[in-house]
C-alpha cells in the first residue's frame, strides 16, 4: 500500500498528517487526543468520555446548539469516539465546507466552557447511556469480565466509567481533566481527501500554531502483575440465552506477536480488520465456527482483538446453544486450540487470511473518511507506518509464529471465562 | 458572528476541488453514468462503474417479502431466504462459504416485508464468482434438512433474545397498535411458535411460488464496466423463468386510531426502558413524502435529533437517544418517537414527546428551521454516496420506487421548493396528538 502522506510537526507539538484523494469532492478531518479510559484513576473513571461529551456543549465561539446545527447544514457527517487508550473527534464535508470543521476542532481544543448547569445535565444523559448498556447482557459480562481480567491496570473500568463516579464526578474534575489532556503537544490532526496539501497545511498553520503547548501530561503506571491462574466468573441474568466469553491476554499492537496473534484470530474465528468504517465477512469456514455451530454447540461464535498501547485482552464471544452445556462448549473451544497448538496451520490457511485481509482493507479503502481515520489511529499505538505495512505484515507470519502464539496466548491459565446465564436456569444437554 | 466571518472568508481558497468535475455532476448518479436495461424476463439491472476502488458490490431484491407468509408459519420469507445459502444442486454449504471467505468476498439474503433482499461484495476479480453463487443459490437451492434445524436453532435463539430487547419489544407492541389488523402488525422474523411450525416442504413451496424474475432487482456498482456487468448478470439470471409468481398484491388500507392507546411490555431486571409513540405516516409515493421527511427532520433528526433531542435530552437531560423516525415505502411506514431513559421517568418523557407533538401540528416550523434541514438533505447527499455500497442503495432506491434515474440531479430543486405550509400540512395530515400509539418496554 503505496500511500504518499505529508508529515509535519508544529512548533507547539501538535502533529499533522494530510493525504490527499482527489476521487470525490469530500474531505475528512479527524483529531485525535492520546487520553482514555486508560488515564482514569478511581474516582474519575468515565471522566475521558465525560469530557468527549461536553466537547459537544459549546465554546464562546461556537454556543452550544450553534456548533451541531452549523456542520448538520452543511450536509457533513461527524462523530467523536472515547476508547481505552484516545479519544477522537472527526467530521467528513465536502470539500468546500471543510473550514467550519477546522475552526471547530481547534476552538474546542481550548475554549470548551464546561458549565456547570450543563455538566449536571449531561451527568443524566451519561447514566442515561450507562443503563442503555445495562440492559445489554453482553455489556454486564464484558465488564465483570474486564475488571476480573484487570486488577492493576487502569483497563479494568469501562470507558462510560462507574456509576458510583458518574454520580459524583465534579464540574472541577472534569474541566482539569480536559486542560490536562487536551493540548497539541497531546493531539494528532489529520485529514484526508480533496484538498491541496501546502494550502491546507498553510490554513492550519493559521489556525492551530498560535495555541501554546502543555505540560507533559501525566500518566498512570500501574502495570498488570501476570495472572496466576485461570479465572472464572458468573453474571446471573434475565432471559433464556446464555453467553460465554473467554479473554486471553493479548500483546500490544506493536509487539511482533500481533500479526502472529492476528492470523490466528482469522483462523479461530474468521477475518476481521480494524477499520472504522467498511463492514466484515462471515466466519462460517473458521475453526471455530465449524467445531462450535456446525456440531451445534453454539448458535454464533466471534473472536476480536484490539490494538492497544498496553497489552489488552483477545476475546472469543459464543452464545450458547440450547442443547449444549457450559462445558462441553469451553471443552471444544479447548480442543480446537489444542490442535493448533500442536499442529501448525497450513501454508493455504495462511494465504487465505493474507487475501481476506487484502479484501477487508480494500473495502475500507472506499470510504474517504476511513482512510482519514488510519492517519490518526495508527499513530496512537505506533505510527501509520504500521498501517501502511500492515499486509506485508501479516504475509510474512509462518505455520509456525501462529502454532507458537497459540502456545503463548491461549493458555488456560492465562484466561477469563466469564459465563452469562439466565437466573435459575437448568442446565440442559446431550449426554 | 466571529466564527462565521473568518469561515467564509477562507472556504474556497485551499479546498477547491481537483476532482476534476463540478461537484454534484461528479458525485450523484444520473442518466450519464448510470446504465439500466431490463432482461426479456423482466429482470432490471442497473450499473455504475466506480475505478477509484478495486472492488465490486452487488445488492438487489425481489417481491418474496413475509407479506406471504401465512399467519401460523410467519418468519417464513425469512427463514426461506436464509436457508437459500445452506447448500444448493451444485455445492454444499462448506463449499458455498469457502468459495467465498477464501477470497474474502461475502454473500447474503434475508427476508423484508415486500421483498427479500441480497447483498454481496467481492474484489472485481471475483466478481464472476459472486454472481455465479448468487444464480445458484436463488434457482437451485437444496434446503438441506440438517441447516433447517440448525438455522432454526440460530433464530429461535434470536427470538429470546429479541424478547429481552426493550428497543425490540416496544417496536413490535407500536407496531401491533397502530397496525392492527393490517399485514405490517406481524413481524418478519415471526414467534417462537412459528417458526417452530415452519417445514422443509414449506420452504421448498415459498421459493417455488415466489422465486423468479418478476420484479427481481440488481444493482451491480464498483470496479467493473457497466455493459460488462449487465452482460455477466444476463448470463447467469437471463434464462431464469417462473410462470407461478403471482401478480403484485394490494395492500389493505391503512388502519386508523380512533384514539390514543398505550401499552406497556413488562420485561423484569431492565435499566432502562424504551418508548416508541406515533402513528402510521406517508407511503414513499405519497405527494407530501418529502414535506413531511423534510418535517420529521426538523422534528427530531437534524443536528443532535431536532426538537425531540433537545427537548428531551439537552434540555431535561432525560435520555442518552431521542429521535423521531419516518420511514415510508411501498406502503405506508410509521412515523414515530423514539427515547431510551430511566424507567422512573417514562411518564414524564411520554409528556414531554407529546407537547412536542402538539407544538408540531399547531404552528408550522419557522423557515430557518426549515432552511437548515434542506440545506443538510443537499448537503449530504455526495456524502452519502462516498463508497459502492452508498451507491448501490441509492440506484435501489430510485428503482424500487420509480424516481426516475435524474432524481438526484432533480433533488436539490425538489428539496429548495418546499415550504414551510407543506411541512405544516404533511405534519398534520399524519399526526394527531389524540390518536397515537405509545409503546413501552421496560421493568
Amino acid at each position: 500500500m503505496e500511500d504518499p502522506v505529508t508529515r509535519i510537526q508544529l512548533s507547539n507539538g501538535l502533529q499533522i498528517l494530510l493525504k490527499e484523494i482527489h476521487t470525490a469532492p469530500i474531505i475528512s478531518q479527524w483529531i485525535w487526543y492520546r487520553v482514555g479510559s486508560r488515564d482514569e484513576a478511581t474516582g474519575i473513571t468515565g471522566a475521558s468520555h465525560w469530557v468527549e461529551h461536553m466537547q459537544f456543549k459549546g465554546t464562546p465561539g461556537f454556543p452550544a446548539g450553534i456548533l451541531d446545527r452549523a456542520i448538520s447544514r452543511e450536509g457533513g457527517n461527524w462523530n467523536a469516539f472515547t476508547f481505552l487508550d484516545w479519544t477522537t473527534y472527526y467530521e467528513t464535508m465536502p470539500s468546500d465546507k471543510i473550514d467550519l470543521a477546522i475552526q471547530l476542532e481547534a476552538d474546542r481544543m481550548v475554549n470548551s466552557l464546561f458549565d456547570p448547569e450543563e455538566v449536571n445535565s449531561e451527568r443524566t444523559v451519561i447514566i442515561s447511556e450507562r443503563q442503555g448498556n445495562e440492559n445489554d447482557p453482553l455489556f454486564q459480562l464484558g465488564e465483570e469480565i474486564q475488571s476480573a481480567a484487570f486488577r492493576v491496570h487502569p483497563y479494568h473500568h469501562e470507558i462510560i466509567g462507574d456509576q458510583a463516579d458518574l454520580e459524583t464526578m465534579t464540574r472541577d474534575d472534569l474541566y482539569h481533566h480536559y486542560r490536562t489532556y487536551y493540548i497539541p503537544n497531546n493531539a494528532v490532526l489529520a485529514l484526508a481527501g480533496d484538498f491541496e496539501t501546502n494550502l491546507m497545511l498553510e490554513r492550519l498553520r493559521e489556525v492551530y500554531e498560535s495555541i501554546q503547548p502543555g505540560p507533559q501530561p501525566p500518566r498512570l503506571f500501574r502495570p498488570e502483575p501476570g495472572q496466576p491462574g485461570e479465572r472464572t466468573l458468573f453474571v446471573e441474568g434475565t432471559g433464556e440465552t446464555t453467553y460465554i466469553q473467554l479473554a486471553y491476554r493479548a500483546p500490544t499492537a506493536n509487539h511482533p506477536d500481533f500479526f502472529p496473534c492476528s492470523v490466528l484470530d482469522s483462523l479461530l474465528a474468521g477475518p476481521s480488520s480494524l477499520n472504522m468504517f467498511g463492514g466484515g465477512i462471515s466466519n462460517k469456514t473458521s475453526r471455530l465456527y465449524q467445531a462450535l455451530v456446525e456440531k451445534e454447540r453454539a448458535v454464533s461464535i466471534n473472536g476480536g482483538l484490539q490494538a492497544t498501547i498496553d497489552p489488552f485482552l483477545y476475546t472469543l464471544l459464543l452464545t450458547l446453544h440450547p442443547g449444549c452445556t457450559v462445558e462441553q462448549a469451553v471443552a471444544s473451544i479447548d480442543d480446537e486450540i489444542k490442535r493448533l497448538q500442536d499442529t501448525p496451520p497450513t501454508e493455504e490457511e495462511l494465504w487465505r487470511a493474507s487475501k481476506q485481509a487484502r479484501a477487508l482493507f480494500a473495502y475500507g479503502s472506499e470510504s474517504i473518511s476511513n482512510q482519514a481515520f488510519w492517519l490518526g489511529y495508527a499513530e496512537m499505538y505506533a505510527t501509520y507506518d504500521w498501517f501502511i505495512r500492515y499486509l506485508e505484515n501479516l504475509q510474512a507470519v509462518t505455520p509456525q509464529d501462529v502454532q507458537r502464539a497459540a502456545q503463548t496466548y491461549l493458555r488456560p491459565q492465562g484466561r477469563v471465562l466469564g459465563v452469562y446465564q439466565p437466573k435459575d436456569h437448568q442446565e440442559e444437554g446431550q449426554e | 458572528m466571529m466564527a462565521k466571518a473568518s469561515f467564509t472568508r477562507f472556504s474556497f481558497s485551499h479546498c477547491r476541488s481537483r476532482a476534476g468535475v463540478p461537484a454534484d455532476s461528479h458525485s450523484l448518479p444520473g442518466p450519464d453514468d448510470t446504465l439500466r436495461r431490463t432482461l426479456s424476463n423482466g429482470i432490471t439491472v442497473l450499473a455504475r462503474s466506480n475505478f477509484n476502488s478495486p472492488s465490486v458490490v452487488i445488492s438487489g431484491y425481489l417481491p418474496a417479502g413475509s407479506l406471504f407468509d401465512p399467519d401460523g408459519r410467519l418468519g417464513l420469507a425469512d427463514f426461506t431466504a436464509s436457508a437459500l445459502m445452506r447448500g444448493t444442486a451444485r455445492r454444499n454449504f462448506q463449499e458455498i462459504y469457502d468459495a467465498l471467505e477464501s477470497v474474502g468476498a461475502s454473500l447474503g439474503i434475508h427476508g423484508g416485508t415486500h421483498s427479500a433482499g441480497f447483498g454481496g461484495r467481492a474484489l472485481a476479480e471475483d466478481l464472476d464468482m459472486l454472481l455465479s453463487l448468487l444464480g445458484e443459490i436463488l434457482r437451485q437451492p437444496a434446503f438441506p434438512q440438517d441447516h433447517i434445524e440448525r438455522l432454526r436453532a440460530q433464530f429461535l435463539t434470536g427470538l429470546a433474545i429479541r424478547a429481552q430487547d426493550t428497543g425490540e419489544m416496544a417496536s413490535l407492541a407500536f407496531d401491533q397498535i397502530v397496525y392492527k389488523n393490517h399485514p405490517y402488525s406481524r413481524p418478519e422474523d415471526g414467534y417462537p411458535e412459528t417458526l417452530q411450525a415452519i417445514r422443509r416442504e414449506d420452504m421448498l413451496e415459498f421459493h417455488r411460488a415466489h422465486y423468479g424474475p418478476r420484479g427481481f432487482v440488481i444493482t451491480v456498482v464498483g470496479a467493473v464496466d457497466p455493459q460488462e456487468a449487465v452482460n455477466k448478470v444476463g448470463q447467469i439470471l437471463g434464462d431464469w423463468d417462473n410462470p407461478s409468481q403471482p401478480d403484485n398484491s394490494a395492500l389493505p388500507p391503512a388502519p386508523a386510531l380512533t384514539a390514543t392507546v398505550q401499552e406497556k411490555v413488562t420485561i423484569p431486571g431492565k435499566s432502562q426502558s424504551d418508548i416508541i409513540m406515533g402513528a402510521i405516516g406517508p407511503q414513499r409515493s405519497a405527494p407530501d413524502y418529502l414535506a413531511a421527511s423534510l418535517g420529521n427532520s426538523v422534528f427530531g433528526q437534524f443536528g443532535m435529533y431536532g426538537r425531540i433531542g433537545d427537548v428531551v435530552r439537552e434540555q431535561a437531560g432525560l435520555a442518552y437517544y431521542a429521535y423521531s423516525s419516518l420511514s415510508g415505502g411501498l406502503g405506508p411506514g410509521p412515523w414515530y418517537v423514539s427515547a431510551g431513559v430511566d424507567p422512573a421517568n417514562v411518564e414524564r418523557t411520554v409528556d414531554l414527546i407529546h407537547r412536542e407533538l402538539e407544538r408540531f401540528v399547531r404552528e408550522p416550523v419557522s423557515k430557518e428551521e426549515l432552511d437548515d434541514s434542506k440545506e443538510n438533505y443537499i448537503g449530504r447527499l455526495p456524502l452519502s454516496l462516498e463508497s459502492n455500497a452508498g451507491v448501490a442503495g441509492a440506484l435501489i432506491n430510485l428503482e424500487r420506487y420509480g424516481l426516475g434515474l435524474d432524481y438526484y440531479r432533480r433533488y436539490p430543486a425538489m428539496i429548495s421548493a418546499i415550504s414551510v405550509q407543506d411541512v405544516f400540512e404533511a405534519a398534520r395530515h399524519y399526526l394527531n396528538p389524540e390518536r397515537l400509539g405509545i409503546a413501552v418496554a421496560g421493568p
